[in-house]
């Protein structure tokens, strides 16, 4: 093989480590509409449903009963069947089609229509439906909560942080499930203890899933699991009716009920029946709202890397986030397990989701470094917050989250470590330890943090739910152990599990126990102008990224020295042959003190000088004030120069070597990146200027070339070039200047 | 959708499954041991309260759903877990489903989940 160390260097790569594939449709590895997908139909008689995407009623499966009985409306389905699939694919994009009327045609859809109509739009296209079709008005996010040692003061410190940077919802789960009581208790204490109000949830074995929410130990659940194949659905222990009926119980306690499916499930277990992965992710959210699930989250979830593997497969992803919000449901929209090893790839995927908006952009965005992510997610994780904060600033996005500073960030983790002890403490657990908190707080991950008593752990746990355990315990012992502020707003959201508000689509609960969703929030999107735009206080809080500075403020508080330089009349033409200028900026060793680099103006000017005596000529620094612009400062110091060279200085330090004659955009030599000079190259241009001044033949003074330094320092060059052009005095003669000793 | 939430726009319609008031569920009075677990239930009004508003947004399945939970509000867990128990596949026999069904209908006052367990057995 010929080598080449291009394509080895690219061999290298992240993406290198990703799958892929081809198609393989006979097996359900295709995303879009195949050969083994039926056309769409349906046939109603006597207002029931008797023919399905071209079954008959006589071989439904159990899935295509629960959606002929429960998901379409057959008093829709005529009308809205007899619309071509491309018209309606238009009413998707079209901004004088409202919501409503949209919601409404999909009520009568069949699953094959709603795939056919979806595959018709593009990537863009499918991302300005979202936009329009998303059931509540302002998108938020979900984060999950785990750790590797389920490490009880590390949950709470990290749910804490979690709602601090603005997680309506946190989502954590279990290795064993015997933690499951105390896990749930730890990322509910954390979820209450900084601005609140979060839900909380913990994704465990549907039994005790209902068992810890109905001790109020969680407050909503997620992990209902719904298939597009009959064999798939049994093969994850339950039927549509068994999922509708938990779905119902959930709610008769007044706690929130989001179903999950996704795209590639079926094929991994290998029960695709030879359909397109769209075309029973289609079914699966039909049942899902058949059974009266409020939501979903889906976008493939754990299986991304799967679809992500085939052709068209992240678009096939957004097709099947998009249906969710098409049937009505609130959308989770995945974003959580790792998808791919390339940056590149995670973050374009990313903004299929965050661009438009859905109802929660991650359905588990991982609030502790990946390692920790018991769900196998973390595609994006704690470490990636700020990039996060950066894109929502970018692109004036809201994708649900909230800049936070360290003091802000490291307070409300002590506090959440400390209630949690607190109640371990008054409970009678096996005890959280002073410096437990101490290394929750400062954690980077569980890998700081010393074992547990895990024995002592699993038995409280079990005594605990055991004996009846519940919310109103962790709120009294919250209550007698200093932390009133807590348990009022774990109370809080317990008093909403009595008003059911939160069982209406899309429900959150934001700070102060409110709860916002799709009934008093709802998506009016109908074009610029309309539906939710990033705004006032919250755009000013996304704005507010710790690491953005006031401009104004920068080098100030520097300027503290006396001035370097000191006027001594205008300067005037000299005649000796010996004679270089050194012709700085107007606020060179006076307004300003340093370069960009932080050398002092004083510095920089001995090294010039020196450089420039070295040689034999004779240095004469005068200061330019009708310009600020390096190439003039130096064309002006090169008319006064006696021979005829000058080194011209701006404030930042940007330099250059030009002579008398030379066009005042031309020049000998050129420094244009100030981040790059050091005094040595300030030393090597003061001798070239002298030789160039002597005749002499010159070898250029090595310029590094660095392309990140524009990216560095492009906003301490604006402000330093501002500040140098303030000092500007139009149409000012040259002064001669003395450095002050 | 003027009462919505209902916790908000209307916190003295509502009432605990023990009649107690909304707004008197406070801190001190878990302190006190005046309100429990028992009174963080919500009631089948409040349920089918949430159900119309659900329905008045157009989702009439979403409805259904809440009005099921109605019917379950005061159905005890055990009974709700041995239900959804013989909902999953392949534990119950189609008989065992339709006496279950009975019992949410007859001991329970429970029709529309009964329906649910009825249409699962194939009827």
């Amino acid at each position: 093989m010929e080598s080449s160390k291009r394509f080895d260097a690219r061999a290298a790569r992240p993406i290198q480590r990703d799958s892929f594939i081809e198609e393989w449709p006979e097996t359900g590895l295709r995303l879009f509409p195949g050969p083994g997908d039926p056309a769409p139909g349906i046939v109603v008689r006597d207002g029931r449903i008797v023919e399905l995407d071209g079954k008959p009623e006589s071989r439904f499966d159990m899935l295509d009963r629960f959606i002929a009985l429960r998901a379409i409306d057959p008093a829709i389905a005529m009308e809205a069947m007899a619309l071509p699939a491309l018209a309606i694919a238009r009413m998707l994009v079209d901004i004088h089609v409202r919501r409503d009327e949209v919601i409404h045609l999909f009520r009568g859809l069949t699953p094959a229509r709603i795939v056919e109509i979806v595959a018709l739009l593009n990537a863009v296209e499918m991302m300005m439906a979202l936009q329009k079709m998303r059931a509540r008005r302002q998108p938020f996010n979900q984060a999950h909560v785990t750790n590797r040692k389920e490490n009880p003061a590390l949950l709470a410190a990290d749910a804490a942080e979690a709602v601090e940077r603005g997680f309506a919802e946190l989502e954590t789960t279990v290795g064993v499930a015997r933690y499951a009581p105390l896990n749930a208790l730890a990322i509910l204490i954390g979820s209450q203890t900084g601005r609140g109000s979060a839900l909380t949830q913990c994704a465990v074995e549907e039994a005790l899933s209902l068992k810890l929410a109905l001790a109020g130990l969680t407050t909503y659940a997620e992990t209902l699991s719904v298939y597009g194949t009959e064999q798939a659905f049994r093969d994850g222990d339950d039927t549509p009716w068994s999922k509708s009926f938990l779905a119902a119980a959930y709610a008769s306690r007044g706690i929130k009920v989001r179903f999950t499916s996704g795209t590639g499930s079926e094929a991994l277990m290998g029960h695709s029946e030879g359909k397109s992965m769209l075309y029973l992710e289609a079914r699966c959210l039909m049942a899902i709202r058949g059974g009266g699930s409020q939501g979903v989250q889906n976008g493939s979830i754990s299986c991304i890397a799967l679809p992500e593997s085939l052709p068209d497969g992240v678009r096939g992803v957004l097709a099947e986030n998009l249906i969710a919000s098409l049937l009505d449901l609130e959308l989770a929209s995945g974003n959580d397990a790792m998808a791919s090893h390339s940056e590149i790839r995670k973050s374009a995927k990313l903004m299929l989701q965050f661009l438009p908006g859905t109802d929660f952009i991650h359905s588990g965005y991982s609030s502790m470094p990946r390692e920790d992510n018991l769900f196998g997610g973390g595609n994006f994780d704690t470490l990636d917050i700020d990039d996060y904060n950066v894109l929502q600033r970018d692109m004036r996005v809201d994708g649900g989250v909230r800049p936070a500073g360290r003091e802000e960030i490291l307070a409300v983790r002590r506090r959440a470590g400390e209630a949690v002890q607190a109640v371990f403490r008054e409970l009678g657990f096996p005890e959280i330890s002073d410096g437990e908190v101490d290394a929750a707080v400062a954690a980077l991950s569980s890998a700081d943090m010393l074992a547990r008593d895990v024995v002592g752990d699993l038995a409280a746990a079990e005594r605990f739910l055991g004996g009846g355990g519940n919310a109103i315990d962790v709120i009294r012992a919250l209550a007698k152990s200093g932390f009133a502020d807590i348990a009022e707003k774990i109370l809080a959201v317990q008093k909403l599990r009595v008003s059911g508000d939160f069982l209406q689509t899309s429900a959150v609960v934001l700070p102060g126990a409110k709860v916002v969703s799709a009934i008093n929030d709802p998506n009016d999107y109908e074009g610029p102008g309309s539906g939710y735009r990033l705004e006032g206080e919250r755009w000013e809080e996304i704005c507010a990224i710790p690491q953005a500075p006031d401009p104004r403020t920068i080098g100030v508080g520097g300027g503290v020295d006396a001035p370097v330089l000191a006027p001594a009349g205008e300067a005037g033409v000299s005649q000796e042959a010996a004679d270089v200028v050194i012709a700085v900026g107007p606020a060179f060793g006076t307004a300003l003190q340093a370069t960009i680099l932080g050398l002092s103006h004083r510095e920089v000017l001995a090294e010039l000088k020196s450089g420039i005596e070295a040689e034999g000529m004779r240095p004469r620094i005068v200061k330019v004030r009708a310009s600020s612009d390096c190439g003039f400062i130096g064309y002006s110091g090169a008319l006064l120069s006696g021979s005829s060279i000058a080194i011209g200085i701006q404030s930042k330090g940007t330099t250059v070597i030009t002579r008398r004659g030379l066009p005042p955009l031309n020049n000998l030599e050129l420094f244009p990146q100030a981040p790059n000079l050091t005094l040595e190259s300030y030393r090597a241009i003061g001798r070239n200027a002298a030789r160039y001044a002597k005749g002499e033949p010159v070898l250029p003074v090595p310029a590094q070339i660095d392309n990140m330094a524009r990216l560095r320092y492009i906003v301490p060059t604006t402000i330093l070039h501002l500040k140098e052009t303030a000092e500007v005095v139009s149409g000012g003669a040259a002064l001669e200047m003395e450095v002050n000793s | 959708m003027s009462q919505y939430p209902l916790s908000e726009k209307c916190p003295g319609d509502l009432r605990t499954p023990s009649g107690r008031q909304f707004a008197s569920i406070t801190l001190e009075a878990v302190v006190s041991g005046e309100v429990t677990m028992d009174d963080l239930r919500i009631t089948p009004e409040s349920l089918r309260r949430q159900a119309g508003i659900a329905a008045d947004a157009g989702r009439r399945q979403l409805a259904d759903n809440l009005l099921r939970a109605a019917e379950l509000a005061s159905v005890p867990e055990d009974f709700i877990l041995a239900v959804y128990e013989a909902l999953r596949p392949g534990r119950t026999a189609r008989e065992r489903l339709l006496e279950v069904a009975e019992e949410l209908e007859r001991k329970y006052n429970a029709p529309l989940c009964a329906a649910l367990v009825r249409e699962a057995g194939g009827s």
